[in-house]
């Protein structure tokens, strides 16, 4: 690791402060990925600002029909809230299912779906959820903040302050991890709500999470598991690596959509 | 047995401070005015290198030294050795191209190391390092081996032609072996690949070299299982000191698996860079580094024929193997295809006629060495697959057809060089199948298609060759070394012993059973029995830990230098108790006159032989005995395993639901440690068989699977609880009755998992790592 100075921010503006102070700062919301990048000297940031216990930034509320999460809420306490599993049982069993109890005690959601890795499982459930990114200068529709492979609508200095989103009717996460990351080789939220039926892929896409046009067409009209049997993905939007071809990928879609709707 | 003697299932004396984090390992070890070395590594499969520049670097904060192969030719030290000759066929030597510690001329895979730099802090160190500057002329590389043979590819070193490092075959005769296999009633045809490995010890490897300039003395503190043959190679091939100027030192060590048998660069150029820049020289291979340059294991592409008689007794075998062995040849890696792997072909069966061949080949990748099992694993699989896919071709059980070929008397000779001594081939398949409930497989399996599942059951009967080996006959091989191993046994003055063994314990638990041997021969408590190994200041000369050799020929060495201390022990006795020497029991701490209520006890014995007021006329003073024990044969565990998976056919994943080991290793110490080996065995064979494969990049040599972000070990979660259970046919050739354990879960279990997911899918070329986008593909190709 190259040497960095290590920043821990006391509020939202603090935090922006601190990182303005420097070209070459980074957010750091957990560090689950960045560390390990900074550890193989394949990142190099001046500074770390530490959003991490900002007070604003942390717990969960569930009033007037909305959840709100703070950004820097871990994953572990998403996975134990008894909020969420009233609320949206699926996104607890999805925090549940992130990396190994070490990484879900650091990282955080605000962290997860900034980076944007294109096998994380947060971005899908945004997607799927119809969640609002709530940021410290706006709120963005999941729908217009995945923007490509780990590359999202945040401007640099940025800050990812709380997601909210109205509980589902229904949702179901399924998962097929990759053996060697368990990050998802395709994991697949389905969600059925005031918004209709959104379902949000991740792990499979070449740019990264995606929703499910044909299958939410599918499910809008018959939410089952046999509504989306032979709904197939095209293999040319999909990632291929010595884990999983394409094809393969397409086929995991299907399942785990299926899987999904089974358990929502 | 007594409580803590042979036998018993005493708790290990060194897990108090492993599991205490106290253990002492290379990477701990801090002296006054240590420095840290960082390498510059090839990012190139194959290129030459124009020019290597490290002015920069040399001006940068901290930076003591940026030093290059050029200076290390200069001052003479030698290139690293494989140290196992093998002949072709046609007569001729191995090709073995030189490897240079630091690359001058020439880097042949990703990783081979071109420069150090020494610096007050491994951070500075590591900046200097990507500031020196090496202009390569890059060349076309070739990562497989069978495309390495053929016409038109990279030539990787000018002395061996077409990449060949020798062809070589044993056995019968090819032309008989032919015949046998046309006149056949039956002939089952299989290619079979053995996937690379990655060998992945918890602990990275490490060096740290200090040179003292006033006694010209050197110290290696390095992760080795065998620090007597590093200082020898070290002395004898490199050049870097004679040995009475070399102390190597291997403290704890966190695994090994094979890959630390082995001489690499970085302990030379610690040693040398001590010496050129005047300050000890410290460095700990990170993860990339260790997947990058850790010898690999395995990498075999083979065709076999095994041909049947009408009453479905195999009448031949023929092989034809080619062995991927890296941009190098590492210190043992001629002998794994051949005379660690060739040799067990036989099995458990009567095979009159066996024929092998097997080509080694340079590719542009990691060197390919010994890694848990190192070839038996690799004849094992090739057999134990081949004879189930002949099962179902001839419709037959898989147990009846291994019954109906089993070797069943002993002494047994096979075709290719190996006599066994002794087995009961059916006692452990008969507990495998009935631990596994074989005869109910098919009503498991019919509830499982009520599931959607696939679920299918394999069995691998397995043998390998342990306790290597008797000194003249791998001599005659090409060995070039001995495999011995020596002790002395050291009774101090009020009777607490020191045993002092050329065996190496990396995580085998020797603290533990070698100290039971010693209570069990004098009745004392293993309290007070220490075991001094890994340093060639202490220990007189061994040849370590390797090829489950530390039971049977350490131990045996052990036994030998007891004998003496015991003869000893037994006259003072007598002389003590004036009685006869043959009326002497040692036993329960106390030596005593047979039939009589007259003892003296232990302590009083040592110390009287150190006191020397009151010795039989004539005995030299002191209690203190050395042996060597060259085996008289390789021992043979052998043994039975079964598994029974599910497959989820809609994603390709394996659930292993049982698993089964039945293992014959002869005599055993301590059954809780011989558990424990075969867990962690069978935890690597099934990492090698459904989960672990390195890759690279076959345009660019480039290492993919450089992480575990992208390399599958096995976790607790893919692995079921196994049912463990031993048989014992005693092993003849040695004083223990010792086969060896350390491999046999590696060995065994690959071909019994991928047996089971074959039988459950029915496809018998499916290859390892069966993951589950290949178990999808071929269940997906047959719908």
């Amino acid at each position: 690791m190259y040497a960095t100075n290590y920043h821990r921010a006391s509020s939202v503006a603090d935090a922006v402060h601190l990182k303005g102070a420097s070209d070459e700062s980074k957010y750091v919301s957990g560090g689950m990925t960045l560390i390990p990048t900074m550890k193989q000297r394949l990142a190099a940031p001046s500074d770390l600002v530490d959003l991490r216990h900002i007070a604003e930034m942390k717990g969960i509320t569930v009033s007037g029909g909305s959840v709100r999460i703070g950004a820097a809420t871990t994953h572990a306490e998403v996975a134990q809230s008894s909020d969420i599993k009233a609320a949206c049982p699926a996104l607890a069993h999805l925090a549940s299912l992130i990396g190994d109890p070490h990484v879900r005690h650091m990282g955080t959601i605000g962290g997860s779906i900034a980076n944007n890795d294109p096998a994380a499982d947060y971005p899908s459930a945004m997607l799927a959820l119809a969640a609002t990114i709530v940021t410290d200068r706006r709120e963005i529709a999941a729908d217009d903040f995945f923007t490509g492979l780990f590359e999202t609508a945040l401007a640099d200095d940025e800050i990812v302050v709380a997601v909210t989103f109205r509980p589902p009717e229904r949702a179901g996460y399924c998962k097929f991890p990759n053996p060697a990351s368990r990050y998802a080789m395709t994991g697949v939220f389905v969600a059925k709500g005031t918004d209709g039926v959104r379902v949000g892929v991740t792990g499979a896409g070449a740019d990264g999470v995606f929703r499910h046009a044909a299958m939410e067409a599918a499910l809008a009209s018959d939410f089952s598991p046999q509504a989306i049997a032979s709904v197939t993905t095209d293999p040319s939007d999909l990632l291929s690596d010595i884990h999983g071809s394409a094809e393969y990928r397409a086929n995991l879609v299907t399942v785990m959509a299926r899987r999904a709707v089974a358990a929502a | 047995m007594g409580v803590e003697g042979i036998g018993a299932r005493v708790e290990r004396k060194e897990d108090k401070r492993f599991l205490t984090g106290k253990g002492r390992y290379t990477d701990d070890m801090v002296v006054p005015g240590m420095k840290y070395a960082a390498f510059v590594r090839s990012p190139h499969a194959h290129a030459k290198i124009k020019s290597v520049d490290g002015s920069t670097a040399e001006g940068m904060p901290g930076v003591i030294g940026v030093l290059n192969g050029q200076q290390m030719l200069d001052d003479g030290i030698g290139n690293l050795i494989c140290g196992w000759m093998i002949h072709s066929k046609d007569g001729s030597p191995m090709k073995m191209g030189a490897w240079r510690p630091l690359a001058h001329e020439t880097v042949r895979y990703v990783g081979d190391a071109v420069a150090v730099v020494v610096a007050d802090s491994i951070d500075e160190a590591r900046d200097a390092a990507e500031a020196v500057v090496v202009d390569y002329e890059e060349l076309p590389a070739v990562t497989e081996a069978a495309t390495a043979l053929t016409g038109g590819q990279p030539q990787i070193h000018p002395e061996a032609g077409g990449n060949l490092i020798y062809d070589w075959a044993i056995g019968t005769d090819v032309a008989e072996t032919d015949a046998a296999i046309a006149a056949a009633a039956h002939v089952t045809e299989m290619t079979i690949v053995n996937n690379r490995l990655s060998p992945n010890p918890m602990e990275p490897r490490a060096a740290l070299g200090i040179y003292d300039g006033a006694e010209d003395h050197y110290t290696c503190y390095t992760t080795s299982q065998n620090p007597h043959v590093a200082r020898l190679v070290m002395s004898a091939f490199y050049n870097v000191a004679p040995e009475n100027k070399l102390r190597v030192i291997a403290p704890d060590v966190g695994g090994g698996f094979g890959s630390k048998i082995f001489i690499y660069p970085e302990e030379i150029v610690c040693l040398w860079a001590s010496k050129r820049t005047g300050v000890p020289v410290k460095w700990t291979s990170d993860r990339t580094e260790a997947f990058l340059t850790d010898a690999h294991g395995r990498d075999h592409l083979s065709t076999v024929k095994m041909a049947f008689d009408s009453d479905n007794r195999i009448t031949a075998l023929k092989v034809d193997t080619i062995a991927n062995f890296g941009a190098y040849m590492s210190l043992f890696s001629s002998s794994v295809p051949t005379y660690l792997y060739a040799t067990l072909l036989s099995g458990q069966y009567d095979i009159p006629a066996i024929h092998a061949n097997v080509r080694a080949v340079y590719t542009n990748t990691a060197p390919v060495d010994a890694y848990r099992g190192a070839g038996r694993p690799e004849a094992t699989y090739l057999l134990e697959r081949t004879i189930e896919t002949a099962a179902r071709e001839l419709g037959v059980s898989p147990a009846e057809l291994r019954r109906k070929n089993f070797i069943r008397s002993f002494p047994h000779q096979t075709p290719v060089i190996m006599n066994y001594d002794a087995g009961d081939y059916e006692a452990s398949l008969e507990a495998a199948m009935k631990e596994a409930d074989w005869a109910g497989f098919d009503a498991r399996k019919a509830e499982a298609e009520g599931r959607g599942k696939k679920r299918g059951i394999g069995m691998s009967c397995y043998i390998e060759a342990c306790g290597i080996a008797p000194s003249a006959a791998v001599g005659s091989l090409g060995a070039g070394v001995g495999l011995w191993e020596s002790a002395e046994v050291r009774v101090n003055a009020v009777g607490t012993i020191e045993v002092l063994t050329g065996s190496h314990s990396h995580g085998q638990g020797h603290e533990t059973t070698f100290a039971q041997l010693v209570a069990d021969r004098f009745g004392v408590p293993i309290d007070s029995v220490s075991i001094v190994h890994g340093d060639t200041d202490k220990v007189q000369m061994g040849m370590g830990t390797y090829g489950s050799r530390s039971g049977a020929v350490g131990m045996s060495a052990i036994v030998k230098a007891l004998d003496k201390v015991e003869v000893k022990a037994k006259k003072i006795a007598a002389h003590l108790m004036e009685a006869d020497e043959s009326d002497i029991v040692i036993e329960n701490g106390e030596a005593k006159v047979a039939g009589t209520d007259k003892t003296v006890p232990w302590f009083q014995v040592a110390l009287a032989a150190y006191t020397a007021h009151n010795l039989p006329a004539g005995m030299e003073p002191g209690l203190k005995e050395g042996a060597f024990y060259d085996p008289s044969n390789f021992t043979f565990p052998a043994g039975c395993y079964i598994c029974e998976v599910e497959i989820d056919p809609e994603t390709g994943k394996t659930e292993i639901v049982q698993f089964v080991a039945a293992d014959d290793f002869g005599n055993i110490i301590n059954p809780m440690i011989v558990e424990g080996q075969v867990h962690g065995g069978i935890a690597q064979g099934i990492g090698q068989a459904l989960l672990e494969a390195v890759h690279y990049d076959p345009q660019t040599g480039q290492l993919l699977t450089a992480s575990y972000m992208d390399y599958a070990m096995p976790r607790a979660d893919d692995l079921p609880s196994f049912k463990v259970s031993h048989q014992n046919t005693p092993c003849p050739g040695n004083p223990l009755g010792i086969k060896g354990c350390g491999e046999a879960g590696a060995i065994g279990s690959p071909p019994a998992l991928m047996n089971a997911i074959t039988d459950a899918i029915g496809n018998n070329d499916l290859t390892m790592p069966a993951t589950p986008q290949k178990v999808w593909a071929a269940v997906h190709a047959a719908q």
